[in-house]
């Protein structure tokens, strides 16, 4: 009996969730830029509603175009299903939406994006969920926080935004196992080309498509993945899954649809009640995007690199928080969860401190100043002054975004350019 | 056979083959599994015969039940267990009785014992799988809702496949 054929990453990045258009023959995935889809007879619209066939509704349900990038990112992590949604926060959103409820809490790594900081521990307060941050390194708070009766999941980021922090995600992985709970891993900085944190345990992938995957700066949207592996019946913690659906008729979620059952829940209940569906525009981009993913990624990390030794080298620099340089405390785990290739976002702490960062910033000329990650032009911040601004110093200081930290996301221009660019701003320093 | 990982050949050669399934434990209520199954593999035109003895005699979805297995009017090709691990044995040895060609037990559903009798008596077997996703997975239907299909072609997809 022959296996199922088994395709690399590079083929799946391009074939992956598309196929030349059934009725057309149009071998780019058309942009169904459409709200909405003719039942063929009542009974068929019957049993759409009641998600006993296959099939389109109405586009903030699901939509052609987006159910493409769903199965492209979800085969690019390994995993059984995917929910796209109109940005990464509101991946963030649905995916807890699906396990929480009020008076239940997950555990998160304090090393995250700034926003993510925001929306767990002050925005998520007002559906009655807590979010425990602790420092993902000391073991022995992973484990307190998560034997909490309350506690739903396990959240960190792989590769964390700004600080350059690897997260140790085999570990993570078992701790949350241990407490019968998910470990979620917003993959979001590393792409799927450089991490697939799947492959270590985790449960649920989270994606701002709007970086890497998408790859150029123009399309917003968000992924939430699912591994399928989780026995969402081993405790009674999941009732969204295993009780009957109270949002669907009653409909018992994991016992009807097995390993789909939290893919089904996103777009059945998470996307129809909450609603924050990707338009069918940005999906295309999304999808054009991952087409290109592994050799835009190999570039990335490559400037990366170049750009991370000649800061290491200069007078004006304190300190390099990039995972790829000899020394840095993370190197191990990048060779070991990344390939050796430690992205392409990463910190510089600049002499000088707040005003010394701030007047580098302006005085770049190549780079561009704004508040995004994964874009092929290559871009800088001053975290504490913009993307971390509404956390306390304590915070922003944990999360890797004290006041002299500078943040760069190297694009894919030449890197000698990005280094002459660099050099002219720090003169003026 | 290996009943941890099957091919893709292994299940569309079955479901190519297959026509009229006997479906063990068949519910009349429209939010259980079994039921979401049935309506689907009869849009897919298979003939499905339920088989349950709590409502014998009724009908579910056109079709009258059956009390078991023994009781179809007819021959089937394969029987469809929506029962436990433990009750899908002697549903496996009532399917190899009526000479039924293959045995499918549902999602969760899994007994080896009962698997070993079926395939020394010639039948095929599949365990802890659901027809419908296999199906929708093999005509990429399920790529509709998101789900990771397997299936990678540069070939047009034949529409209502």
């Amino acid at each position: 009996m022959s296996q199922n054929a088994f395709y690399g990453f590079e083929t799946l990045a391009i074939h992956a969730g598309a196929a030349p258009d059934p009725a057309t023959g149009a071998r780019a995935t058309p942009i169904y830029q459409t709200t909405s889809y003719v039942f063929d007879s009542a009974d068929e619209a019957a049993s759409l509603f009641n998600l006993q066939t296959y099939g389109y509704i109405y586009s903030r349900l699901g939509n052609p175009t987006v159910a493409v990038l769903e199965e492209r990112v979800a085969a690019l992590e390994g995993g059984r299903g995917a929910i796209a949604t109109a940005s990464g926060h509101a991946a963030q959103l649905l995916a807890l939406f699906t396990l929480m409820a009020p008076g239940a809490s997950f555990v998160a790594s304090n090393k995250l994006y700034g926003g993510s900081v925001t929306q767990f521990s002050r925005t998520f307060k007002k559906f009655g969920w807590d979010c425990d941050m602790v420092d993902a390194e000391d073991l022995d708070a992973v484990r307190e926080a998560l034997a909490k009766p309350t506690t739903k999941a396990l959240f960190c980021e792989s590769l964390a935004n700004p600080g350059g922090v690897i997260s140790d995600l085999e570990t993570l992985a078992s701790l949350a196992h241990g407490a019968g709970v998910p470990l979620i891993v917003d993959n979001t900085m590393a792409s799927p080309y450089l991490c697939r944190p799947f492959e270590w345990g985790a449960d649920i992938v989270i994606h701002s498509t709007t970086k890497f995957i998408s790859g150029h700066g123009t399309a917003m949207g968000g992924m939430v993945v699912d591994s399928g592996k989780f026995d969402w019946a081993q405790n009674d913690k999941f009732p969204s899954l295993t009780k009957p659906e109270p949002a669907y008729h009653g409909l018992v979620f994991y016992e009807t649809f097995g390993d789909l059952a939290l893919t089904v829940h996103g777009h059945a209940v998470g996307l129809r009640d909450l609603g924050p569906a990707m338009a069918p525009m940005n999906a295309f981009l999304a999808i054009s995007g991952a087409e290109t993913l592994p050799i835009r990624m190999e570039r990335h990390v490559e400037n990366a690199a170049k750009v991370a030794a000649f800061l290491n080298a200069h007078p004006k620099v304190a300190w390099v928080s990039y995972a790829g340089l000899d020394g840095n405390p993370y190197k191990a785990r990048a060779e070991k969860y990344l390939g050796g290739k430690a992205g392409s976002v990463f910190t510089f702490g600049v002499k000088g401190g707040y005003a010394a960062g701030l007047k580098l910033v302006e005085a770049c000329d190549l780079f561009s100043h704004l508040a995004n990650i994964g874009d092929t032009k290559s871009l800088i911040l001053h975290p504490a002054s913009t993307t971390h601004r509404q956390l306390t110093e304590a915070q922003a200081t944990a999360a890797g975004a004290g006041p002299d930290v500078i943040r760069l996301s190297i694009g894919l221009e030449t890197a000698a350019d990005l280094i002459r660019d660099l050099e002219q701003a720090m003169a003026g320093l | 056979m290996n009943h941890d990982a099957y091919s893709n050949d292994y299940i569309r050669d079955i479901l190519a083959q297959v026509k009229t399934i006997a479906m063990a434990g068949a519910s009349p209520n429209w939010n259980r599994p079994s039921y979401f199954v049935m309506k689907y593999l009869q849009s897919k035109g298979y003939r499905v015969l339920p088989v349950n003895p709590g409502v014998a005699g009724q009908e579910i979805l056109g079709e009258t039940v059956y009390g078991r297995l023994q009781d179809l009017p007819e021959p089937v090709d394969m029987v469809d267990i929506f029962r436990n691990s433990e009750a899908a044995g002697a549903v496996t040895d009532d399917a190899i009785v009526i000479g039924a060609k293959v045995v499918w037990m549902q999602l969760t559903v899994r007994n080896d014992a009962a698997a070993a009798r079926a395939e020394a008596a010639g039948l095929k077997v599949v365990m802890n799988r659901c027809p419908k996703i296999e199906y929708a997975s093999l005509c990429g239907e399920i790529g509709w809702s998101g789900v990771n299909s397997g299936i990678i072609s540069a070939k047009r997809r034949k529409l209502g496949a």
